[in-house]
């Protein structure tokens, strides 16, 4: 069986009157410690896709297995402990918490695990040191470049230690070198961890780091290429 | 900056609840302690009205009640415990070069368990005194003062009305009556010796006032009623005559203003919780703004594993946070309000451990109650779009 296993998945957003198809039966199996990256233009549905995989969302029709778990049917607060513990995300515009610490934005997952402040904080600082951040702990987000915020991030992803890691489009708001700089993590942290990643971008530069490319258009998969 | 004028609502509300509350027992106690100065479960029976050409003279004119209604009272009502006749005038006293001019009252030695008037040293007279009407006297802590100063008075002559009396009691400090007399200012003599020696009288045995203590509050209405049936009997009043003597309540009248003023302490409660509301409101108003600016973060959080409780928590905490700032910076402000206003009015205020709980616990509700809509709306959010959210 593989680590993620997606069958009919089906998304209808209802606008009105009229039903978008956002999702439109999609299957595919994603195995441990792959490297996807998902592409297509805007409104191919690889959004919702993401969303759906990192349990923000939940699908109007078909099944997804994760670690043979079938999500489709949890409830919010299932879905919540699946997040703090199996996922960890990477968005394009960082979303960190403002006026807090590197060091705090990172062991906010372990907050709404209980794990005592002590471990907290060990865990958070060891997390930075993987991004080679372990320096500016104290600073705030604000106080961070662009690179370093989505590195920060990153931390706070691996902090829990989750097996899968979701980007979307994790360099869309950086430069080429920094771009670059995150996708080398990205690519050591696949190859050294084991960590499943699954990466959403429409830059086929960025898409060539990983070892597998799903392309969508119009709510279903047109490619899939090992 | 916007929490602290959200602050200031909570802080005015427990403020006012604090101050309302501590001038209010503040007054309730002065009203206690006029009652208790006065003596407990005390009835007062003043003689009848005199008519005299038609023109009725008021109560106390008449020389109806005597020492035998006294003794009488004394001996045939059960609800009775205690029983003073008073019979009393205006004298000048007189001791060495110095002389004042007091009230010089005619009872018996139980007139000071009548009035809960403790002796501060010396004995009281006695009932051998008053069958003898012996010239001996106890002396109210003002007298001791304006003819004695810092002398002790104990032992020591006074002439009063320019017969000599030895003082064998001084009495205890007692301070102002309920009408701001000065109780003070007074001296016993044994009635006797009042009605024979200083204030002759045209009617032997006659007494001004009579005196009752009852058994206990509940015994006062039993008392008045027997002691009602009583004098009409002894004074021979005809079944469709007035009374020619008035019974008068003193406790009864008292607690009737103590209970006013409790209720106006309620009123004034009340609308200082009403304030307490409106500072909850603010706080509910800027806890909604909150969750509506802070959607993003709330996303975050949902994103990285917070459940449901875990926001509505963190918001209901930030709301009872802002209430409970608001209510220890209320009470500090209203006990030393409480301070000014008893310090600038000369009112008595007392803040009762009860008002601070209150007020505090008050407010602490204040926050849950209207800290946790604002929680809920937000715990609602989906975590999608509650990040896509700009």
């Amino acid at each position: 069986m593989s680590f993620i296993q997606v069958q009919g998945l089906t998304k209808i957003y209802q606008l009105g009157d009229i039903e978008v198809r956002a999702l439109n039966n999609v299957s595919v199996a994603v195995g441990k410690g792959e490297f996807v990256a998902i592409m297509g233009p805007s409104g191919s549905g690889k959004s919702t896709f993401m969303h759906i995989l990192g349990c923000l969302d939940t699908p109007t029709n078909g099944q997804y297995l994760l670690e043979n778990e079938d999500i489709s049917n949890f409830s919010k607060d299932e879905l919540a402990r699946i997040r703090n513990q199996k996922l960890g995300f990477v968005f394009q515009g960082f979303n960190l918490l403002p006026r807090t610490s590197a060091l705090e934005n990172v062991e906010l997952p372990m907050l709404y695990r209980g794990i005592a402040s002590k471990e907290k904080k060990e865990r958070a600082m060891m997390a930075l040191k993987a991004v080679g951040l372990e320096d500016r702990w104290d600073h705030q987000p604000n106080q961070l470049s662009g690179g370093q915020q989505q590195r920060v991030a990153l931390a706070r992803a691996l902090v829990n230690n989750a097996p899968l890691i979701l980007a979307d489009e994790p360099t869309g708001n950086l430069d080429t070198k920094t771009s670059a700089e995150i996708m080398e993590i990205f690519v050591k942290l696949n190859s050294e961890s084991n960590i499943t990643l699954i990466l959403v971008t429409h830059e086929p530069d960025i898409a060539a780091y990983s070892r597998r490319t799903i392309k969508f258009l119009d709510g279903s998969i047109t490619s899939d290429s090992q | 900056m916007r929490s602290a004028l959200t602050i200031l609502g909570i802080i005015i509300g427990v403020t006012a609840v604090i101050a309302m509350l501590a001038v209010g027992s503040g007054a309730r106690k002065e009203i206690a302690e006029q009652i208790s100065s006065m003596g407990s479960n005390l009835l007062i029976i003043l003689p009848g009205a005199t008519t005299a050409g038609g023109v009725r003279m008021g109560a106390g004119t008449q020389p109806t009640l005597s020492l035998g209604d006294a003794e009488a009272i004394q001996k045939e009502c059960p609800g009775v415990s205690e029983v003073a006749p008073i019979f009393n005038g205006i004298a000048q006293v007189v001791y060495g070069h110095q002389n004042w001019s007091t009230g010089v009252v005619g009872s018996t030695p139980n007139i000071l368990d009548v009035r809960d008037w403790p002796l501060d040293s010396g004995k009281s007279f006695t009932q051998q005194d008053v069958k003898s009407a012996t010239k001996v006297c106890l002396v109210g802590q003002t007298v001791v003062e304006n003819l004695f100063g810092s002398l002790d008075p104990l032992g020591q002559i006074i002439r009063i009305k320019n017969i000599p009396f030895a003082i064998i009691g001084v009495l205890s400090h007692k301070g102002q009556s309920a009408q701001g007399q000065d109780q003070d200012d007074t001296i016993y003599v044994p009635v006797t010796t009042a009605q024979k020696r200083l204030f002759g009288t045209s009617f032997p045995g006659m007494v001004r006032v009579i005196m009752v203590k009852a058994k206990s509050p509940d015994a006062l209405s039993l008392a008045e009623n027997q002691i009602n049936e009583l004098l009409r009997q002894r004074h021979h009043i005809g079944r469709e005559r007035d009374n020619d003597f008035t019974v008068r309540n003193l406790t009864q009248i008292m607690e009737a203003a103590a209970q006013s003023t409790k209720v106006m302490t309620l009123l004034l409660g009340a609308i200082a919780s009403v304030s307490l509301l409106v500072g909850g409101i603010g706080i509910m108003n800027i806890m909604l703004v909150s969750v509506t600016e802070r959607t993003r973060e709330i996303g975050i959080r949902m994103a990285v594993g917070a459940k449901t409780g875990d926001i509505r928590l963190q918001f209901i905490i930030e709301a009872l946070t802002l209430s409970l700032i608001g209510g220890i910076i209320g009470i500090i402000i209203g006990i030393s309000g409480s301070k000014i206003i008893s310090i600038l009015a000369g009112w008595t205020t007392i803040i009762t451990l009860f008002s601070v709980f209150l007020a505090f616990g008050f407010s602490g509700l204040v926050g849950i109650f209207f800290g946790f809509y604002p929680a809920y709306k937000a715990s609602l959010l989906n975590p999608i779009d509650a990040l896509r959210y700009e």
